[in-house]
């Protein structure tokens, strides 16, 4: 690459960005007695530098499961472990077992957010850069700029160096993208190896399973399930039995131990959503309490249903017409819809869906801008509560100005630019007068972000009125889930829409 | 936000690259920042609560106003906008006042006022015709300029950590320097008289500005071979200009004189009890001096050639005393440096007159003179490299020898700028911006440059690589080890004495271009 310069100018303003955001304050400082994620985290060091490996995920009377007990995957585990022995080179106080509650200073905060920096050059960001390079059809300039855009993207620089997620984001999505990556360039066993990384690393990532899964078993059937498919599908399971294994190779022998962390990743007890979270439910819950009305597991059955319901035709798709545009559109939307239906949702959860989005920057660098904004604004209850409205500000501007620049998204908004030519094509067979959907495109990106910006300001200099504390909050949730819904459509209408215009350009070539 | 989508949806990456690097400062905002932050509450305080004729008399906070009038008018007419973030920030007796408040106003105004810098950086790159070369932006020079100038990493943190108001007045001098690229002498110099009022460390470079409107615009012809035409003088010239500095200097110290405080404000500006080099030795001429009077001292001691009570305590504990005592060489007095000074600004200012090129030759001589009285000058801040490499930037687009020149001040003197920053939260900040520019700035410039020879040699290369293990050693290992207690000012003394190295060299390679380049009227096609 002969312009290496101006992908390294790219990653340091990345890192100096992120570094300048980690000066902010965190979740749940200074907040006793359950402080927030931060306190989490350094929790977790303290019980896996403490207690043998066969009582993190039990409680016990050292190991109070109720004060931020552990509920991810062993691999957390470990990154907890690595970080409490660096840790307690430099001060034994930070992980000290019992005493350590709540610990707080300047030190230790500079401690906890250079291991998310770390973390974030070694795994998420030569991930950037790689598939960034691997980009076809492009200039430099462009693969350069599409790389600032996707590491200047705001929402997981504020979670992960603002709030300071429960689990490094940055970690999780990095080896996903790894894993995106590799089966992308047919370097299929090493990317399912990474998937499984990401996988053990965060429950959460089930979001992203699917697409997976339908891709590698597409391009085994496109193999021939008796020759070359076979073997590619044994040589794949493997590989994902294997990883497994040896990530759960402490909690594998005894088969509570193994139970025990399986509930404590799942807890399918709590409720079907925390906080304000934009996804159907929580709206919904606006004009109907489901969560009173419904018993829980009837609760539980219908978001398995609506979830699967949605994400069905696009997983099928993918399975009969592997193609790697298509799995990166399918992750989109698989995404997308576990966060807006399935059960127990974090708001955070939308980095989920923002990351699979940020690869298809490029190719509908319109929708994709505007997704992004979307997913930062729906985390902005969130982000105010921990006093991070400069940056989140600051960030989301950079963000938007680096987008518009680098792809001049307002000129990109014609129907072969929205990926939309061959599905309005398909239905001006019926309605001759459909042509007007850029501008309409057009009008509700304005009036949405017109609405982000107002909604934004009242959040921050009205007061909420007595009888509805949350009236910001819930609005911000609603608006939002709204425009995920009609996200959903769109991605899913590519996707459907997608093979039909290449035959048409192979026709016409 | 339409507006702002407008402005940047039309490729318009000026205005990106100014946005881009507003928000990084927005980003700032938290960090550290230096008492040179209640200087300046201190001054609003001042300004705003006391009449004029207090304003250099006032006391009762150590950090007395000691800048020109214009900068206190300056900040009086911020405190009226402070008044509606935080009344108590303005008043004189609540020393070290730092409210989240006067924070976020404070900040704000450096990045408000940091506009001017940004049209003046507009207007230096319509002036600048750099190297012509490829149609691709990046490798435009006027693209590269203006990255070089708006997201100048000596600025960003001395201005935006450090906190200081540097921005507006480079603004105000690369603005007079692009008027008198323009040919508009008149404005170039009513600007740059404003400037002097505002703040008088930039009558470092009024000698090249004197010189050059006196021989480029006073005097309206040359002879054939360039010489000085003595007959074209213009009177009518030599009167505007005088009235102008006149008329500006009489609104800016008239008040004072007709109070008949104009001794008061001089010994307020001019400070001559100070040290002869700041509590960081500022990478100069004197730091080699101090250096190597230490080295001496040492060995002196090792031989026994010196007696071990004879010298001063300050002198071998520490690098951060005000007043340095040589214990070897001879002291230098404030005298001594004004003529040195004079000397090294001598040659350029003769080649400005006998060798006239144009605004060119004038921008030579103006960072010719910022860096021999860097070089030279009594108690020198290390900030003070800023005014050489701001305006060196401007030439290091337009040929491969100052662009070679330009990267060796730059990254040595950015270097040099890191004890100002020495908290930990700010490290990775310092590190992270510095090796943006510095990789940006080397590698474009070479790109720039690519047909021409290569930009450094072997020695030089291996100069500024050594920078990395020098900020290793000093950040990383040398808190570690044990020698941390006994010679604490080992890394200051490190890297002033290695910057001062590279500066010099950068100064002198200047001097040797601009004596040794060819007269103008080979040069001169235009």
């Amino acid at each position: 690459m002969e312009k290496w310069y101006l992908m390294t100018t790219v990653v340091l303003i990345g890192l100096t960005v992120r570094w300048t955001v980690s000066l902010n304050s965190y979740s749940g400082a200074g907040k006793p007695p359950m402080f927030g994620d931060y306190e989490a985290q350094r929790h977790w060091q303290e019980i896996t530098f403490n207690l043998p490996i066969k009582q993190w995920y039990f409680n016990s009377s050292d190991n109070n499961l109720l004060y931020w007990g552990l509920d991810y995957p062993p691999l957390t585990a470990y990154h907890s472990l690595l970080c409490a022995y660096v840790a307690k080179v430099i001060n034994p106080d930070w992980i000290a077992l019992h005493t350590s509650r709540g610990y707080e200073s300047q030190a230790h905060k500079l401690f906890m957010r250079a291991t998310v920096l770390i973390a974030d050059l070694l795994i998420y960001i030569p991930a950037v850069v790689l598939y960034c390079c691997c980009l076809k059809e492009m200039s430099t300039k462009k693969k350069v700029a599409n790389a600032l855009c996707i590491l200047l993207y705001p929402g997981l620089i504020l979670i992960d160096y603002g709030h300071f997620q429960d689990r490094y984001n940055s970690v999780s999505l990095g080896f996903a993208l790894w894993g995106i990556l590799g089966v992308s360039y047919h370097w299929d066993l090493l990317g399912s190896l990474a998937f499984c990384l990401a996988l053990n690393y965060k429950q959460m990532e089930l979001y992203h399973s699917l697409p997976f899964f339908c891709f590698l078993l597409g391009k085994c059937f496109k193999k021939g399930l008796k020759g070359k498919g076979l073997v590619l599908l044994i040589k794949l399971a493997c590989t994902v039995v294997a990883s497994f294994v040896l990530c759960w190779l402490p909690f594998v022998t005894e088969k509570e131990q193994a139970l025990q962390v399986l509930r404590r990743l799942f807890p399918v007890d709590r409720g079907l959503f925390e906080d304000k979270v934009a996804n159907i439910w929580c709206s919904l819950s606006v004009f109907l309490k489901i969560k009173n009305i419904l018993p829980h597991h009837t609760q539980i059955k219908i978001s398995f249903c609506f979830t699967l319901l949605s994400l069905l035709p696009a997983c099928i798709k993918l399975i009969f017409q592997p193609s790697p545009k298509g799995f990166r559109y399918t992750l989109v939307t698989c995404a997308l819809s576990f966060f807006l239906f399935s059960f127990q949702v974090h708001e955070k959860s939308i980095l989920l869906v923002s990351l699979p989005v940020c690869l298809v920057l490029n190719e509908i660098p319109f929708m994709s801008t505007w997704f992004l904004l979307v997913s930062t604004f729906s985390m902005l209850p969130l982000l105010l509560k921990d006093d991070l409205l400069m940056p989140t500000v600051v960030t989301v501007m950079a963000f938007f100005i680096a987008c518009a620049t680098s792809f001049s998204i307002f000129g990109k908004t014609s129907e072969e630019e929205l990926q939309l030519k061959s599905f309005s094509i398909s239905v001006r067979k019926y309605l001759p007068c459909f042509t007007f959907l850029p501008r309409v495109i057009q009008r509700l990106f304005l009036m949405s972000v017109i609405t982000m910006v107002l909604l934004t300001l009242m959040t921050v200099t009205l007061d909420p009125p007595q009888k509805f504390p949350d009236l910001f909050s819930v609005l911000v949730c609603f608006v939002s889930c709204l425009k995920f819904l009609f996200f959903l459509v769109y991605f899913n209408i590519i996707i459907m829409w997608d093979s039909k215009s290449r035959r048409n350009q192979k026709k016409t070539d | 936000m339409a507006a702002l989508g407008v402005a940047t949806s039309g490729g318009n990456w000026f205005s990106a690259l100014a946005l881009g690097v507003t928000l990084l400062k927005c980003l700032l905002i938290p960090t550290y920042h230096s008492t040179d932050f209640e200087v300046h509450r201190n001054w609003l305080a001042i300004t705003h609560s006391l009449p004029v004729s207090q304003w250099y008399y006032e006391e009762t906070s150590e950090w007395t106003l000691d800048y020109p009038p214009f900068f206190a008018w300056f900040e009086y007419a911020l405190s009226h906008v402070a008044k509606y973030f935080d009344q108590e920030m303005l008043n004189v007796q609540n020393l070290n006042y730092a409210s989240s408040k006067t924070l976020l106003f404070q900040r704000f105004s450096v990045i408000f006022t940091d506009i001017l810098f940004v049209y003046a950086v507009h207007e230096c790159c319509k002036c600048i015709d750099g190297k012509k070369s490829g149609k691709e932006l990046t490798e435009k020079p006027k693209f590269i300029l203006s990255v070089l100038l708006l997201w100048n990493f000596g600025l960003l943190i001395v201005d935006h950590i450090h906190f200081q108001y540097n921005g507006f007045l480079m603004g105000l001098m690369l603005l007079s320097i692009a008027r008198l690229f323009q040919k508009r002498h008149m404005e170039g110099a009513l600007l740059f008289a404003v400037l002097l009022h505002f703040k008088h460390i930039y009558l470092y470079v009024a000698p090249a500005y004197g010189l050059y409107l006196l021989r480029s615009y006073c005097f309206t012809a040359n002879k054939p071979d360039g010489s000085v035409r003595w007959n074209s003088f213009s009177f009518f010239r030599l009167i505007s200009l005088g009235l102008i500095v006149f008329l500006v200097s009489a609104l800016s110290l008239g008040p004072f004189l007709a109070l008949s405080q104009l001794p008061q404000v001089f010994s307020r500006l001019f400070p001559f009890k100070r040290g002869l080099c700041h509590a960081y030795w500022a990478p100069n001429f004197w730091a080699l001096y101090n250096a190597l009077d230490k080295v001496l001292s040492v060995i002196g001691l090792k031989l026994k050639l010196l007696d071990p009570n004879k010298i001063p305590k300050a002198s071998m504990t520490s690098g951060l005393v005000q007043q340095f005592e040589h214990t070897v060489l001879p002291s230098v007095t404030p005298l001594v440096t004004l003529i040195c000074t004079l000397i090294a600004i001598l040659p350029s200012i003769f080649c400005l007159w006998f060798k006239p090129q144009g605004p060119k030759g004038f921008l030579r001589c103006l960072i010719l003179c910022a860096l021999s009285s860097f070089m030279f000058g009594w108690h020198v801040h290390e900030k003070a490299i800023l005014l050489a490499i701001l305006p060196m930037s401007l030439l290091s687009v337009g040929k491969a020898g100052d662009a070679s020149i330009f990267l060796i001040l730059t990254t040595t003197g950015h270097y040099s700028l890191f004890p100002l920053l020495f908290t930990a939260p700010e490290l990775p900040i310092k590190i992270l911006l510095m090796l943006l520019f510095t990789v940006y700035s080397i590698s474009s410039l070479k790109t720039l440059f690519r047909k021409e020879k290569p930009l450094f040699n072997w020695m030089e290369t291996f100069y500024l690589l050594g920078l990395g293990p020098l900020e290793v050693f000093c950040e990383f290992v040398f808190p570690f080890t044990s020698w941390k207690l006994k010679y604490s000012f080992l890394p200051l003394l490190l890297t002033s004495a290695y910057c001062a190295v590279g500066i010099t060299y950068a100064w002198f390679k200047l001097y040797v271009s601009v004596l040794t380049d060819p007269p103008v009227s080979k040069t001169k096609k235009q």
